[in-house]
């Protein structure tokens, strides 16, 4: 069974020449996001040994 | 030489087997930002396994079974997270400017992998047999036609776009994803911009 907001036009965001449907703007927020995240936060483990 | 023999040296030459699975990287690669490329092969192999299984039982097994229903699911979410960690890799990529110091191939090779992509998600969608296929396909031909290309390409034919989804552009997505691997074995992971850290190594 389908569900409902698959039976519905997309939602847009449209502020002044930008328009772009809420799923596609979620998506980019996500991997804005995480990109940030994988370089702020700190790689566990790993034994260091030099060369 | 044989053939053969020189082949066989400039590949022991450019591809010793100790390089192919490192057990040992730079310390700089001790970060999460270097595991998008990575991420985005774990979702390949996952496109590769539900397609591969969608392919053996065809549409009419994804569209009214439960376990279709799943595998079909599983194809879609792969491709979104594909595509996902394909450009969040692409980003690190680029602010590392990982093209420096002889790697210009890697991420040509890379660009043309994107470029691949695209059209393989492009047959795709238009391969799913429902409305949105239909509408995708129709916008999808007015393009074609605009580029000079719509004799070759008929999108609202399934069976040229299927033959396209499942056979030659994954052959060529794997092919391009192959030579990136290799090249990124072959030359390593750039060192960064600041390189306090360049000559320490992790294992």
């Amino acid at each position: 069974m389908t569900p409902d907001f698959m039976n519905a036009p997309a939602h847009y965001f449209h502020a002044g020449f930008i328009l772009i449907s809420v799923a596609n703007l979620i998506v980019i927020v996500l991997m804005v996001l995480v990109f940030i995240l994988a370089v702020l936060l700190p790689f566990p483990g790993g034994r260091k040994t030099e060369r | 030489m044989s053939l053969t023999r020189s082949v066989q040296q400039k590949l022991s030459a450019t591809l010793p087997y100790e390089e192919l699975l490192p057990y040992e990287q730079p310390a700089y690669v001790h970060s999460y930002v270097y595991l998008f490329g990575i991420a985005t092969l774990a979702s390949f192999i996952l496109l590769i396994v539900s397609g591969i299984v969608l392919a053996a039982f065809g549409p009419q097994w994804w569209h009214f079974s439960t376990v279709g229903h799943f595998l079909n699911s599983t194809h879609y979410w792969s491709v979104q997270a594909f595509f996902f960690f394909m450009v969040v890799h692409l980003w690190a990529t680029f602010f590392q400017g990982a093209w420096r110091d002889g790697r210009g191939l890697t991420w040509v090779v890379g660009v043309m992998t994107f470029l691949a992509s695209i059209l393989t998600a492009f047959t795709g969608y238009i391969s799913q047999q429902n409305f949105d296929a239909q509408w995708i396909a129709v916008q999808g031909k007015d393009a074609l036609n605009a580029v000079g290309v719509g004799a070759f390409f008929n999108v609202l034919n399934f069976g040229q776009m299927y033959g396209y989804h499942i056979f030659i552009l994954p052959l060529v997505v794997g092919a391009l994803i192959s030579a990136h691997l290799l090249l990124v074995r072959m030359r390593g992971v750039v060192r960064p911009y600041d390189d306090a850290m360049a000559d320490e190594v992790r294992s």
